[in-house]
């Protein structure tokens, strides 16, 4: 039952086999058996859940269902739900229940996706390993030893182990298609704007994109088009009709063109990880696809931009949770900047701290122009590098990690090594372009990803390249042996 | 050593929207603590800014009334600071691209002359909420309710050189404001206040002296006070061998002085930056013209119109132009009853000062521009006297009816028949011979004398003309 697909158990559920409860039930059950170990959800939310199936099956029995209806769902924690704790990873929000739900979290729920909790992540989505978590690391469930990657990295090992069947997941740097690569997955970041990013708990605000952790390119496209679309309470949303992703899942691939990049075969590569990437450009070709080698010049700056514009934004956006109205308050404050210095101090985890001075020190005055500003110049270079290649090609590809799962602890002090893992993901995120990483191959029995990216808003595009390569490979329906 | 000002203003002009800048929370004043305060305005986790239109369109229609430039795209920007009545830890502001750019303004000087002052820019920006220190020992209340409210920050050049002619450029900019319709410029809820920026430097010197920043007046009163207090010291300072230090100052309205509220070296550093929720506000050709077909006439056209249409004084053609409630209020009394001078002199003279007496607006007073017309019409027809006409207003005031049923009640229906007056006149000179042998003996000044014996006797009803016409006829004789 936890490998179907949601077609599968879509049509499960329509037919009257199963019904939404026992299928919440279900996974309800294998997060009690699972999660202990792999410390994937953060809160189990059973009742509403039950609830909400109960309800889905009500819909079912009326008529009145949609494709998902029934079908259960995991939320990352950085998303709002009205009356459960939404933590964000950290200490700080620990005691925070919503008074609200983020538009993506309304959305689902009106698909009828009942919610079975909320998902572990990296504290305020900063880390690449899920390690910087309040609730402590995720396991990857291919191995215990290892990290899910991360930030999403909750949401990745929940449906690697199939403790759900999907989950949401958000990207400011790679946080769903790094996960994704190193947990086996189909992960999509689409469009910056393409998602509502309202009651999603901002890092950083520009770049910040919700999206799909799942087991298929099919999947993906299912929950993507219950996501997507415009929001007015989300002034950066774009007003742009949502497509069926689904529609185009089927077009042959033949006469596709592939833009390689040469940046992202060159140094710190891992030589196994690339064997598989080359052997899933062999399997393209094969489908008919035309490869071109191009350049993406500006690629070494995507990482040290980043790494000014996000923590800016971030210095800037966690200055709200400052212990006066909501969230984390130290004991006994002996005066305002005490209170400030001590709920932020003891609240905050290392990284967040971090990332917090240096955006602090870039945005300050006599600084600014030599950082933020340059960072800014930079991230329009990088889209200009993309907007070059997508003239020349209709997707590009390459690894979306350059190793496979590192192992627990192994990078945590060494922030700039972590850092470098999400070099290939970065960059879509300053360009704003959508992006995948489909399962493409294992290296010692852990997944590699390969990184599919598409030009503005064909998000439709991306599926179709992936889902054919889905039809002819089963990269994607390998689970960890511990939890088929 | 002879010594001259600089002054440059700041002021914060609250706008008249429905809601809050970035938020649908309602903003009214005086409302329950943290009533008129929304997720958004708490600055709750995932919240996110939309940006209400008409604020926009507000902060337009002043940078056209400005003659401003009016650029095609403006940024928001956020300004960081930690306080805790700054929920999101950081005001939604402009920076380097303001709504409204470069404009100006022409104020009267107290010699009649024309000073113009230049506005540097106007941008937006959202308020603050408020602490509370009093009700609350050791601890502080937070109130959001003010949190969000749309301000623009007009900024003027420092081209101001003392007191007086800040207050009137202060005050020309609160006229303005009013006019508009974009603010209610009710200061002593805050809706209207401003920060000066004092200095003084030695008379022909070219360089700006080291200024201070008087922060929160909200007076115009405070205003002059505080400038002149701020001059005298720094001049006292630099003359006791000492410098000026660039800071912030409070004005302390009670013991009349400014003190030091933070150094330039514990000013904080803003770290503005473009605010990633929002889009640029791209302002275009159409929406610029649109604004513009709502502008009002404005306080110097309207002077001017009063002076050519009306007959009025440059004088009173400007104080009935300084607001536009008692422009439009003069303006109906004197359109109404045809009597521009007399209804110029009865809005700046009884009805102003009852205003005053009673510290009330115009849009309060009790006797309408409706009431008051009639009673012009009444003296202007000879109905009653103007004196009556006093005792009239006073009672419309106080709510006893409308004029011409208080004329009926009180019999103060004017006396116009030749015969009564004549009767009346005559029994005044009867009994008067002394008076009478003097007039007649070359002291005329004495018609005073029988003209308030006439009106005494008529209770004051005597057309004063026809008295005056009658009583030289009738003593001559």
């Amino acid at each position: 039952m936890h490998n179907k697909s949601l077609t599968e158990l879509s049509a499960a559920l329509a037919s009257g086999d199963l019904s939404s409860v026992e299928l919440t039930h279900y996974f309800l059950d294998r997060i009690d058996q699972y999660d202990g170990d792999i410390n994937s959800f953060v809160t189990v939310t059973s009742e509403q859940a039950l609830a909400m199936a109960k309800q889905a099956d009500e819909q079912i029995a009326a008529g009145q269902a949609g494709k998902l209806t029934g079908i259960p769902i995991g939320q990352k924690d950085i998303f709002c739900t009205e009356g459960v704790r939404t933590a964000c990873g950290s200490k700080m929000l620990d005691n925070f229940i919503a008074p609200y739900n983020a538009t993506v979290i309304d959305k689902l729920g009106a698909a009828g996706m009942p919610m079975l909790g909320k998902l572990n992540m990296d504290e305020f989505a900063m880390g690449s390993s899920n390690e910087t978590s309040f609730y402590g690391a995720v396991k990857n469930p291919w191995d215990l030893d290892r990290i899910p990657g991360g930030s999403s990295g909750g949401s990745a090992a929940a449906v690697a182990a199939r403790l759900t069947p999907v989950a949401t997941a958000t990207d400011t740097g790679g946080s769903i298609r790094q996960p994704a690569s190193m947990c086996g997955l189909t992960g999509i970041k689409p469009t910056y704007g393409r998602v509502s990013r309202w009651g999603m708990i901002a890092f950083a605000s520009s770049l910040d994109q919700a999206g799909v952790l799942a087991r298929s390119a099919e999947d993906c496209a299912l929950v993507l088009g219950e996501m997507a679309g415009f929001d007015e309470k989300d002034s950066t949303s774009v007003d742009r009709d949502v497509p069926d992703y689904t529609a185009d899942l089927a077009e042959p691939l033949k006469g596709l063109k592939v833009g390689l990049p040469k940046e992202y075969f060159g140094e710190g590569l891992d030589s196994a990880v690339e064997k598989n990437i080359q052997d899933a450009i062999e399997e393209y070709k094969k489908l008919g696809a035309e490869m071109v080698e191009i350049s993406l010049p500006n690629t070494h700056l995507a990482i040290p931009a980043y790494y000014v514009i996000a923590p800016a934004e971030c210095s800037s956006n966690l200055s709200r949770f400052d212990g006066v109205r909501y969230g984390y308050r130290c004991e006994d404050p002996k005066d305002l900047t005490d209170m400030y210095e001590r709920s932020r101090g003891e609240a905050f985890g290392s990284e967040v701290k971090n990332r917090i001075m240096i955006g602090a020190y870039t945005l300050s005055a006599g600084y600014y122009d030599a950082y933020y500003l340059k960072a800014q110049k930079i991230r329009r270079l990088i889209s200009d590098d993309f907007k070059a290649a997508f003239e020349k090609v209709d997707v590009i590809m390459g690894p979306t990690s350059p190793v496979t799962a590192f192992k627990l602890g192994e990078k945590k002090d060494d922030p700039v090594s972590m850092y470098l893992s999400d070099i290939y993901t970065i960059a879509l995120n300053l360009a704003g372009l959508p992006g995948m990483s489909i399962p493409a191959g294992q290296v010692e029995g852990l997944p590699v990803g390969l990184q599919i990216i598409g030009n503005y808003f064909e998000e439709s595009k991306l599926l179709n390249v992936a889902h054919q390569f889905q039809q002819a490979t089963d990269w994607h329906t390998q689970s960890p042996a511990d939890y088929q | 050593m002879a010594w001259e000002t600089v002054i440059g203003l700041e002021i914060h002009a609250q706008l008249s929207t429905q809601s809050k800048l970035f938020s649908g929370a309602p903003i009214a004043y005086g409302a329950e603590p943290n009533t008129q305060a929304c997720a958004v305005d708490l600055a709750l986790p995932g919240v996110l800014p939309v940006l209400n239109e008409e604020a926009v369109r507000m902060a337009v229609k002043f940078g056209l009334a400005l003659d401003a430039i009016v650029p095609s795209r403006s940024v928001f920007a956020r300004k960081n600071y930690f306080y805790p009545d700054l929920p999101q830890g950081y005001q939604i502001s402009q920076f380097d691209l303001p709504v409204v750019d470069k404009g100006y303004l022409d104020i009267t000087l107290e010699n009649g002359e024309t000073k113009r002052v230049g506005v540097t820019r106007a941008h937006l920006e959202q308020d603050a909420g408020k602490s509370l220190h009093e009700d609350y020992q050791g601890q502080t209340g937070i109130d959001l309710n003010r949190a969000g409210t749309p301000l623009i920050e007009i900024v003027s050049e420092p081209e101001m050189s003392n007191a007086k002619e800040a207050v009137a450029y202060m005050k020309k900019i609160h006229a303005l404001v009013q006019y508009l319709e974009i603010c209610d410029g009710n200061m002593a809820e805050g809706s209207f206040r401003c920060d000066a920026n004092v200095s003084v430097r030695p008379v022909g010197q070219e360089e700006f002296g080291t200024r201070a920043e008087i922060k929160n007046l909200n007076s115009f009163r405070f205003v002059e006070r505080a400038i002149n207090f701020e001059v005298e010291r720094q001049i006292d300072l630099i003359e006791a061998g000492g410098s000026v230090v660039q800071e912030t100052r409070l004005y302390d309205p009670d013991k009349h002085e400014t003190r030091s509220m933070r150094s330039k070296e514990e000013a904080n550093d803003y770290r503005y930056f473009p605010c990633p929720d929002l889009l640029p506000v791209d302002i275009s050709d159409e929406f610029l013209e649109e604004v513009r077909k709502t502008l009002p006439e404005l306080p110097d056209a309207k002077k001017q119109r009063f002076m050519d249409e009306l007959g009025l004084s440059e004088k009173d053609a400007s104080e009935l132009s300084a607001s536009r409630a008692i422009a439009e209020y003069f303006e109906e009394v004197a359109k109404g009853s045809g009597e521009a001078k007399l209804s110029a002199n009865w809005v700046m003279g009884e009805l102003s000062a009852q205003l005053n007496r009673e510290d009330k607006g115009i849009e309060d007073s009790p006797v309408s521009a409706e009431m008051l017309t009639v009673l012009i019409q009444r003296i202007s027809d000879n109905t009653i006297s103007g004196k009556i006409a006093k005792d009239i207003f006073v009672d419309m005031w106080t709510g006893e009816g409308d004029v011409d049923s208080i004329i009926d009640k009180k019999g103060l229906k004017q006396i116009t028949d030749t015969g009564a007056i004549e009767s009346m006149i005559q029994e005044v000179i009867d009994n008067n011979p002394n008076q009478v042998e003097q007039f007649r003996a070359g002291k005329e000044k004495l018609i005073g004398f029988f003209v308030g014996q006439v009106m005494k006797a008529s209770k004051g009803k005597a057309n004063p003309a026809q008295v005056n016409e009658i009583l030289m006829k009738l003593l001559k004789g």
